[in-house]
């Protein structure tokens, strides 16, 4: 599990932060993205993948989540 | 010489690799790369932030100088103990140039080495009684500090003190706070750690303390911005500091040059954090984001076309008084801007560049170049990150050098090979290469030289290279028995 910060980018894209080891990249694809459902598994521009436990509701951005591991690029 | 083609620059990386051993070579070949537009992520072209090889010559530093000497450091009415032997306080002290308005020693202390100076019986009986004699010394001798903070050194996370024990006891008689900072200098690759380890002390320590809001009579206003990340180096948090206050913004706190702990303690109330060195202080933006809802920007004060860009930017984020006042700016200095290049530029077109700095300048000072007509042909952090490579690859000009980390012998090559016409990088570059007959700057403390940024530091860095690189000693440091006799009969001639 790591503590990773989602927030907007300049042109609305999700942008993600892993404090721990200072890796910031933009987010291309989160598994829910709706008004009811948010998080689940979201996929890097780097090719690493985390798991977010889904939200009922989008939060305010930015915020600091647990995430799970999925695949990482390094 | 005309610039290098990318196979010309491939070739000249496996050549400078030639002379490692294989597993070296393996290593230091993940951080030198060709610049490439079309690559979009730095990683896949270059790895950075990841501990130097043994048996090279390195110029980084440790976390205690990114903690002390970059981010506590400059904020001049604390006091900074640095907590351990006496040598990394004295080789730290007042060497950035960090510039401050105060009476030293009296209401600011930026100059000035507190240390603990460890003997061997503190790293055997540990050093706490020490620090907290420390504490109250210094509340007797410097009534007049704001606060300390206890810039940890190597041993004392070998011995394992306990400084925030004694911190809070101590900011407790005081009623003053007290920063425990545990950047000892083994931890990490280089400063850039410490800079991480600087910023979440002033969260944890200074943000809240205690649950004791602190300045609540403070007004916040529609304009309230706060500068972050610039240190003031010969001044020039306050020739950024001038641009905005113009365009009709209120600049609430400079962090850290010239800056004081009640700004810091200011800032969550602005209303946007403008972000100069990224990588020394992105963290606490992304904090102050996160907790008071305070959206970050990057923006850029070197170089006229960079400065103008950024004040639109910034501008972009007020209404459209402030948006009137930054083109109001930009049109006032233009005509000191115009005079600045037809001075210099005509002097400078077409030189070549090489650079060697850390934190933001790698990137950011391209763009100062290039309004003189100079060309960035070769760049590199010491303790960057892949994002700021990320950002790096699109300032800089296709099939141009980049390195990270890069060793004394790499630099030496690439610039033996590459032959600039100047070299931007620190002290400890510079003599070899002034040895080498290539006219350099130091880009770190700006040759004792500055402000650089904004449009006044602008005129200063035009004379400043114009100076370097127009220096009549380049043309005579051939002996006389050495030179050729072609250039004695034009000698005798002329």
């Amino acid at each position: 599990m790591a503590n990773i910060m989602i927030r907007r980018g300049a042109a609305g894209e999700y942008v993600f932060y892993l404090p721990k080891r200072d890796l910031e990249d933009t987010i291309t694809s989160m598994e829910f993205d709706q008004a009811d459902k948010w998080g689940g598994e979201i996929k890097l521009n780097n090719g690493g993948a985390y798991y977010v436990d889904p939200m009922p509701a989008p939060p305010k951005l930015p915020i600091s989540v647990r995430a799970r591991r999925m695949d990482a690029a390094e | 010489m005309s610039a290098l083609t990318r196979e010309e620059t491939e070739a000249l990386i496996k050549e400078v690799l030639e002379v490692y051993p294989e597993k070296a070579q393996k290593d230091r070949a993940k951080h030198l790369a060709v610049n490439d537009h079309s690559e979009e992520q730095s990683k896949k072209c270059i790895t950075s932030n990841r501990k130097s090889l043994p048996g090279v010559m390195t110029i980084r530093g440790c976390a205690y100088a990114g903690s002390k000497g970059v981010v506590w450091g400059p904020i001049k009415d604390m006091i900074h103990i640095s907590h351990g032997p006496v040598g990394c306080g004295q080789y730290s002290r007042a060497g950035r140039r960090n510039y401050y308005v105060g009476v030293t020693g009296v209401n600011t202390f930026g100059t000035m080495n507190f240390t603990s100076d460890f003997q061997e019986k503190d790293i055997v009986f540990g050093g706490d009684k020490k620090l907290a004699k420390i504490i109250n010394e210094i509340e007797g001798l410097f009534p007049l500090h704001k606060g300390i903070s206890v810039q940890s050194e190597c041993p004392i996370g070998l011995i394992g003190d306990d400084i925030e024990a004694v911190s809070k006891k101590g900011a407790a008689e005081l009623n003053k706070p007290v920063v425990p900072v545990r950047c000892e200098g083994f931890r990490g690759v280089s400063q850039s750690l410490g800079h991480h380890i600087a910023n979440d002390a002033i969260r944890d320590w200074v943000f809240s303390r205690d649950g004791k809001d602190v300045k609540q009579e403070f007004v916040p206003g529609p304009y309230d911005v706060s500068i972050i990340g610039d240190y003031n180096i010969g001044g020039d948090a306050w020739s950024s500091r001038i641009l905005l206050e113009e365009m009709g913004l209120r600049v609430v706190a400079q962090w850290s040059g010239d800056g004081t702990l009640a700004e810091i303690e200011l800032t969550p109330k602005v209303k946007l954090n403008l972000i100069h060195c990224y990588r020394s202080m992105n963290y606490i933006a992304r904090h102050m984001e996160e907790k008071y809802s305070i959206p970050w920007i990057e923006y850029n004060f070197f170089g006229p076309t960079k400065i103008a860009e950024s004040l639109r930017a910034i501008a972009a984020h007020f209404d459209d008084k402030i948006k009137a006042g930054a083109e109001a700016v930009i049109a006032k200095y233009q005509p000191m801007v115009d005079a600045v290049i037809a001075k210099y530029r005509t002097r400078l077109e077409g030189k070549r560049v090489m650079l060697y700095v850390g934190g933001l300048r790698p990137r950011h000072v391209i763009g100062s170049y290039e309004d003189l007509g100079m060309e960035v042909v070769g760049t590199g952090y010491e303790f960057g990150h892949n994002d700021d490579y990320d950002r790096t690859i699109k300032e800089m000009g296709n099939a141009t050098l980049l390195y990270d980390d890069v060793t004394g012998f790499e630099f030496e090559e690439f610039v033996k090979k590459v032959k600039p016409d100047l070299i931007g990088s620190g002290i400890k570059e510079k003599y070899i290469f002034q040895k080498m007959g290539v006219p350099f700057r130091q880009m770190h403390s700006w040759d004792y030289s500055g402000p650089y940024h904004g449009y006044d530091g602008f005129a200063i860095f035009a004379r400043d290279m114009d100076m370097t690189i127009n220096n009549p000693c380049w043309k005579i440091l051939t002996p006389p028995w050495q030179k050729k006799p072609e250039a004695e009969a034009i000698a005798q001639a002329a």
